[in-house]
């Protein structure tokens, strides 16, 4: 039981960090009908630029851990949010009305483009950072001697991805630009029509998107202390599966389905394989497109002639 | 008093708004390039990470991209909107397309005397052999994509699949190439048909994802059934070819001794080239006939519009499957071929990257067009021998190119497909004016 509520713990956090992955892939298959391919990709390179922050912060001399990882996080978004503005622009703009398996293609090129200009950039080997936050709590003891311990490091996850989920909910229900994304998800040409500025509308996407990456990327490295290049393929497909089990272009479906995804990750490493582990995430992924193609929130897609 | 403005300064961009562009874009690197560029961190001796600047190749990059934005907004201004395409007169084009008749004959007859040009020169062979697998590879996917419309981004399981099929029998009861080739194209095409099964209902981008993870999944299992296939470490000792029965080696039952010429080790290697050659026009010409028997056409009606499809009694499952048998068939003698070449194969052979460099071929190549397949083969796999020496750039070149083809011609660079049906007269269609519907 101790061991199931260890693993719980450690499955939530994991699936936060796909979450916030996912919302990217669900935000933009809702608007332009695409999987953004390189979207993995672009949680990779806001891990390096979260790294790279860090290193330069330390090296000035700072000391107080709350001013960094907020400094961190700032510049990382930013960054990489511009990332994310420059691949639409250049990979994915021009293609908007050409055939149908166009940006796909401009995609998979640009996933490409990403990983191996972080490769050629950073280097190939993996970049340890050591352990910035420390320390937990130890929630229950039993008599055999297995703790379940919570860090803080997964409470920070958890914390930001909430609050962030809240802004962001926030941002997409209140706002202008939520409104405007919306309404370019029902309806284009229409949204066009009505005086939406639809090519900004796409941009923002992209940018919030790649921003929420940057996060997700940012806690990948301080709960695993490392990252590397190739990192943003397996989790950008893992994310893909989460949007796709929570159902596409639904956003609390990302999430559920991060959570989901996270979770059952964790649990089939710990009671069943770890080398297998990759391989029951892709098996979901086909089971859900299969069985349950519109997912656990999603509306199911009208077929027109 | 607003509208002269905005008119000016939408048609004649001055060399004002031309800097000011290309300021911009010069700031949008700097600030991207920044970081990844400018910091380059490495973890040391006692895995402490280190960092030092790199500013000089920041700014060489940043100056690129400010020059580069420049030359391409002269270059967008001076030659307009108009495409490449209309800028080449109709007489030229009609001249192009009756020397285009001859492209594929001479290339052939170029091909079969390959070998006899280049006898002595080992590394030109090895690399011919090399196109004319991926000329194979990207002829059977072509059968899925091209044909069929169905976008297959795990087309490298089935070479997998082949290729293991047959180092394994080879390896484990010793059976001959000439009986594991078949089996292999069975086993492949038996694994094509398990996955199009569950993926019947899926079109699109979503058919693309799954045949991707499905492509993963037969990887991850492959390198952790170690029992079966030796793990990371593949499968090695896989046994060469032999001329029917008869070993190509400097033994007295090798095939030099038989003949009564001098054993040389270029045998095999000319032996492999008319193989690989023997198996791809087989390719070429089963999807050829293909395309003129009813499953061809169906193919064909699915790619355009599968609802239509259905609306005329097609069975789009059945289509659909096939499509998939067919293609993993030929990918599956692909495979066997590449382990009886190699004689070692491991999982670091069926990444990801090969299904999509074989995407991308098919892509380059036209999708549908059999010379163009081959020629784009041709065109990439030799790039890629040219760029051997830049390798961390290679990848990098290969998806920048891929993003520029689908800008600039995302029909293919030899975009055109032959109609199966006419009236009278085969006129071949410019690829603009063909468009898919949603398969």
């Amino acid at each position: 039981m101790d061991y199931f509520a260890q693993q719980l713990i450690n499955g939530l956090v994991l699936g936060s960090i796909y979450g916030l992955i996912a919302i990217g892939y669900t935000m933009v298959y809702g608007i332009v009908g695409m999987i953004n391919f390189a979207h993995g990709d672009v949680f990779m390179i806001g891990g390096f630029i979260a790294l790279i922050t860090f290193l330069i912060l330390i090296s000035l001399g700072l000391t107080a851990i709350p001013l960094i990882l907020l400094v961190v996080l700032l510049v990382s978004m930013a960054i990489t949010a511009l990332y994310g503005w420059t691949i639409e622009r250049i990979a994915y703009r021009p293609l908007r009305h050409s055939f149908r398996l166009a940006p796909m293609l401009s995609a998979i090129g640009m996933s490409f483009v990403l990983t191996n200009y972080s490769q050629v950039a950073q280097g190939a080997r993996v970049k340890p950072i050591p352990p910035f936050i420390t320390g937990g709590y130890t929630l229950h003891e039993s008599t055999d001697g297995f703790v379940i311990q919570l860090s803080n490091i997964q409470i920070m996850v958890v914390v930001t991805t909430i609050v962030l989920l809240a802004l962001f909910t926030w941002l997409v229900s209140k706002t202008r630009l939520g409104r405007d994304m919306r309404a370019c998800e029902q309806d284009q040409t229409m949204a066009a029509l009505l005086g939406v500025d639809v090519d900004r509308t796409i941009s923002m996407t992209f940018v919030i998107g790649a921003a929420l990456a940057a996060v997700a990327g940012l806690m990948y490295l301080l709960y695993y202390g490392l990252v590397d290049f190739f990192m943003g393929f397996v989790a950008g497909i893992k994310a893909f599966t989460a949007a796709v089990l929570g159902g596409i272009g639904s956003l609390p479906g990302a999430m559920l389905g991060g959570l989901a995804i996270g979770l059952i990750e964790t649990f089939w490493s710990a009671y069943f394989s770890v080398e297998y582990k990759d391989v029951a995430a892709f098996s979901i992924l086909i089971v859900v497109l299969i069985f349950m193609p519109t997912g656990l929130l999603g509306r199911p897609e009208v077929e027109k002639v | 008093m607003k509208a002269p403005s905005t008119h000016t300064a939408k048609t004649a961009t001055g060399i004002p708004a031309l800097l000011k562009t290309a300021f911009i874009n010069a700031l949008v690197a700097l600030v991207l390039f920044s970081l990844m560029v400018g910091i380059r961190t490495e973890a040391g001796a006692s895995g402490q990470l280190t960092y030092w600047t790199r500013f000089g190749d920041l700014a060489s990059l940043v100056a690129a991209v400010f020059g580069g934005s420049i030359v391409i907004e002269l270059l967008r201004q001076w030659i307009g909107p108009i495409g490449a395409e209309k800028l080449v007169p109709p007489a030229v084009r009609s001249g192009m397309s009756f020397l285009g008749r001859f492209v594929a004959p001479a290339l052939l007859i170029f091909t079969l005397l390959v070998p006899v040009i280049f006898y002595n020169q080992r590394y030109i062979l090895d690399l011919a052999i090399l196109v004319l697998t991926y000329v194979m590879l990207g002829w059977g996917l072509n059968v899925v994509v091209g044909l069929a419309g169905l976008l297959d981004l795990g087309y490298v399981a089935f070479y997998a699949v082949g290729a293991y099929s047959y180092g394994l029998l080879a390896t484990n009861f010793g059976w001959s190439f000439w009986i594991c080739l078949p089996l292999a194209g069975i086993l492949a095409a038996f694994w094509g048909v398990l996955l199009g099964f569950p993926v019947l209902r899926l079109r699109g981008d979503y058919l693309a994802i799954v045949t991707l993870a499905f492509g993963e999944i037969i990887r991850l299992v492959i390198i952790n059934w170690q029992d079966l296939t030796g793990g990371p470490n593949g499968v090695s000792g896989i046994p060469r070819p032999s001329f029917f029965g008869i070993p190509l080696d400097n033994s007295d039952d090798g095939l030099a001794a038989k003949l009564g010429i001098e054993y040389s080790p270029t045998h095999r290697i000319i032996f492999l080239f008319y193989l690989i050659l023997a198996l791809a026009l087989l390719t070429n010409w089963a999807t050829i006939r293909l395309r003129r028997l009813p499953i061809g056409r169906a193919w064909e009606a699915l790619r355009e519009d599968e609802v239509a499809c259905r609306a005329l009694g097609i069975n789009t499952t059945t289509t659909k499957l096939t499509a998939f048998a067919t293609g993993a068939m030929f990918g599956g003698f692909a495979g066997a071929f590449f382990a009886t070449r190699q004689g070692f194969i491991s999982p670091e052979s069926f990444t990801f990257q090969e299904s999509a460099l074989v995407l991308a071929i098919v892509v380059l190549g036209g999708m549908g067009s059999q010379l163009g397949v081959a020629l784009a083969a041709l065109a990439m796999i030799g790039g890629f021998e040219l760029f051997r020496s830049l390798e961390g750039y290679r990848m990098l070149v290969f998806g920048m190119a891929m993003v520029l083809i689908m800008i600039w011609r995302p029909r293919g660079l030899i975009g055109h497909r032959a109609p199966t049906v006419y009236l009278t007269k085969a006129q071949a269609i410019s690829s603009d004016l063909v468009k898919e519907g949603h398969g």
